[in-house]
């Protein structure tokens, strides 16, 4: 649909379209396909030391053995259960309150609306290390001033009991994406044509329905896609409960599905184990996401 | 009765509208406005003073010197390291993808859907998944531990390759690569010298996307890297992070730490915020 050209020019073309593909392609077979292909090979294999630990170990071919025993494994299929009610408390929260701040600055009564669009975006910019770091500072009484306030009224929140932990991790990757997120929604609100809201204004339509009827159908696909991104976002947790570890009872070294796939790998010593974890990883994630692209498409319009 | 109905209503609707986002503004300054202020504490008033007012015996500047000078200035060569691995990552993974994205725009060639299929599953990859493998298979050939470790893999994005195209399809004409070839110029000069102009808002965002992907990624570094004077800031900091227990005097510097590194990237992102066109991340998902 995008370009016809002329059949016959192929050959002589041949070397450019080499050249402007290769480059990419070549490192993205190396450095993205070649791993997902080593970890589902390892994922199949398990080493044995032979004997009395004499001799090399052996490297025998045993399927599923890896992933069975991960699977059975009463800490990783919590780590996974975790992730789970991570991604359910967060992609809603990350979904509305983007949404919900986009939508309140499209309404045109802000005031200082660029002002709050930079504020907003900012913490984008806060490696998620380092987003970590501050709201751990923040999440214990000795040094958080919002702590120390509720206390001093009365209130006694612990954010990283075990009960409360998923939450304050949540509220970290809120912090850092929702602004993002809503630049994202903004954008696809600025583009919806004036004309439209001024003719349903000139109808009578109160700000509720023109957001409801006009604005929300048109930014879906927009928010189709910050879903998708923050589902894929949320199967990565690692960083902040690794940050966090120290500072906390409430998170095992098994806490997520990459927490325990790196401490397979780096501290047990069983690459192939931990090669399984990471594969059920992507395999949630694919799940996830094209379970959810295929609830939105089957009502409507594609969106992607 | 119009009038004064329609100038009510939107007065109680504009203070909630502000309300909200004066609590959103708040909520977002806060660990900002913290880290600043506890960046002129002593270790001492760190915990023995309240977070959000200064101490009675500020000392921002002992603490930057202190910052900047220890284990012989290490600080700033984190902050170099974050630098390169993440400007010369995304600028090669930029004019990479933003050939191989024009390529699929513009050639047809047997198995373009397929391939553009490929490179856009790899955008549903989450890195984390990627990163142990390729720890290993990058040991195999002895690059663990060098910056190549973080560089390359750091060069390859997907989603570039996606906005690149989606990029290329809208805004180069096919009149005018055609009318480029009928002036005799080459499809590699017409790529350099006319599609990467039209395409350059979609080119700084892609750059801009993945600087800050680079700079923000941690597994990476953290399973490639060994010694610290290749660390990226990220790793530094947890690695001072990791030494408070031994000495308390490491929050100091990893407060001020952080608060020089979130310093840096907030400024970079509000003086880059216009040229950060988000629009084409969201009108791509009609593609």
């Amino acid at each position: 649909m995008t370009t016809i050209l002329p059949v016959r020019r192929r050959t002589r073309r041949r070397p450019a379209l080499w050249a402007l593909l290769l480059p990419f392609v070549v490192m993205f077979l190396l450095f993205f396909v070649a791993p997902i292909v080593y970890a589902i090979v390892q994922s199949t294999l398990a080493t044995r030391s032979s004997g009395l630990g004499f001799g090399p170990p052996e490297t025998t071919f045993v399927l599923l053995d890896n992933y069975v025993r991960a699977l059975t494994d009463p800490a990783f299929v919590a780590s996974l259960g975790r992730l789970l009610a991570f991604s359910g408390i967060l992609v809603p929260l990350m979904v509305v309150t983007a949404l919900g701040l986009a939508l309140l600055l499209d309404t045109g009564r802000a005031r200082a609306p660029r002002f709050f669009r930079v504020l907003a975006f900012a913490p984008y910019g806060v490696p998620g290390v380092i987003a970590t770091l501050l709201w751990g500072f923040l999440y214990i009484p000795a040094t958080s001033p919002v702590l120390q306030v509720l206390s001093a009224v009365g209130i006694d929140v612990v954010p990283l009991a075990s009960g409360t932990v998923l939450f304050a991790i949540a509220n970290i990757a809120l912090w850092g994406f929702a602004g993002y997120n809503m630049v994202i929604l903004l954008a696809a609100l600025d583009a919806i044509p004036g004309e439209l809201r001024e003719a349903a204004r000139m109808d009578g339509a109160s700000m509720w329905s023109i957001t409801w009827h006009i604005k929300l159908p048109l930014v879906r696909p927009s928010v189709i896609l910050v879903t998708v991104f923050t589902i894929i976002g949320t199967l990565q947790l690692f960083v902040e409960p690794l940050v966090l570890q120290p500072l906390t009872t409430a998170i095992s070294s098994t806490y997520t599905p990459n927490l325990a796939a790196y401490n397979q790998a780096f501290s047990q010593g069983n690459p192939n184990l931990a090669a399984a974890m990471a594969v059920i990883v992507a395999v949630l994630g694919f799940a996830f996401s094209f379970g959810f692209l295929r609830l939105v498409n089957r009502k409507g319009n594609r969106a992607w | 009765m119009v009038t004064v109905r329609r100038r009510q209503a939107p007065a109680v609707s504009t203070l909630a509208i502000n309300g909200i986002l004066v609590v959103a503004a708040v909520y977002f300054l806060l660990p900002l406005v913290w880290v600043l202020i506890a960046a002129t504490k002593s270790p001492g008033d760190l915990f023995a003073t309240f977070g959000l007012w200064f101490s009675d015996s500020p000392q921002a500047w002992s603490n930057l010197v202190g910052l900047f000078t220890q284990s012989g200035g290490i600080f700033s060569r984190w902050v170099v390291n974050s630098i390169v691995y993440s400007g010369l990552g995304a600028l090669v993974a930029t004019v990479i993808s933003a050939a191989c994205g024009y390529a699929i725009a513009k050639f047809v060639f047997p198995g373009r859907e397929v391939l553009f299929s490929v490179i856009l599953g790899g955008v549903l990859v989450p890195a984390t998944v990627i990163a142990l493998p390729l720890y290993f298979l990058l040991n195999g050939v002895g690059l663990t531990g060098t910056y190549w470790a973080v560089l390359l893999p750091s060069m390859v994005s997907p989603f570039g390759v996606y906005l690149a195209r989606i990029h290329a399809n809208a805004s180069v004409p096919d009149e005018v690569v055609e009318a480029a070839r009928l002036d005799g110029a080459g499809d590699l000069r017409i790529f350099a010298s006319i599609a990467t102009r039209m395409m350059s808002p979609a080119l700084v965002t892609i750059f801009l996307f993945q600087f800050v992907t680079i700079w923000n990624n941690y597994l990476l570094p953290l399973v490639m890297l060994n010694d610290t004077r290749t660390f990226p800031v990220t790793l530094g900091l947890t690695l001072w992070n990791s030494q408070t227990q031994r000495d308390p005097m490491f929050y100091q510097l990893v407060v001020t730490g952080s608060a020089v590194s979130a310093v840096i990237l907030v400024v970079l992102m509000i003086a880059l915020q216009r040229f950060w066109r988000a629009d084409l991340t969201s009108g791509a998902s009609k593609g």
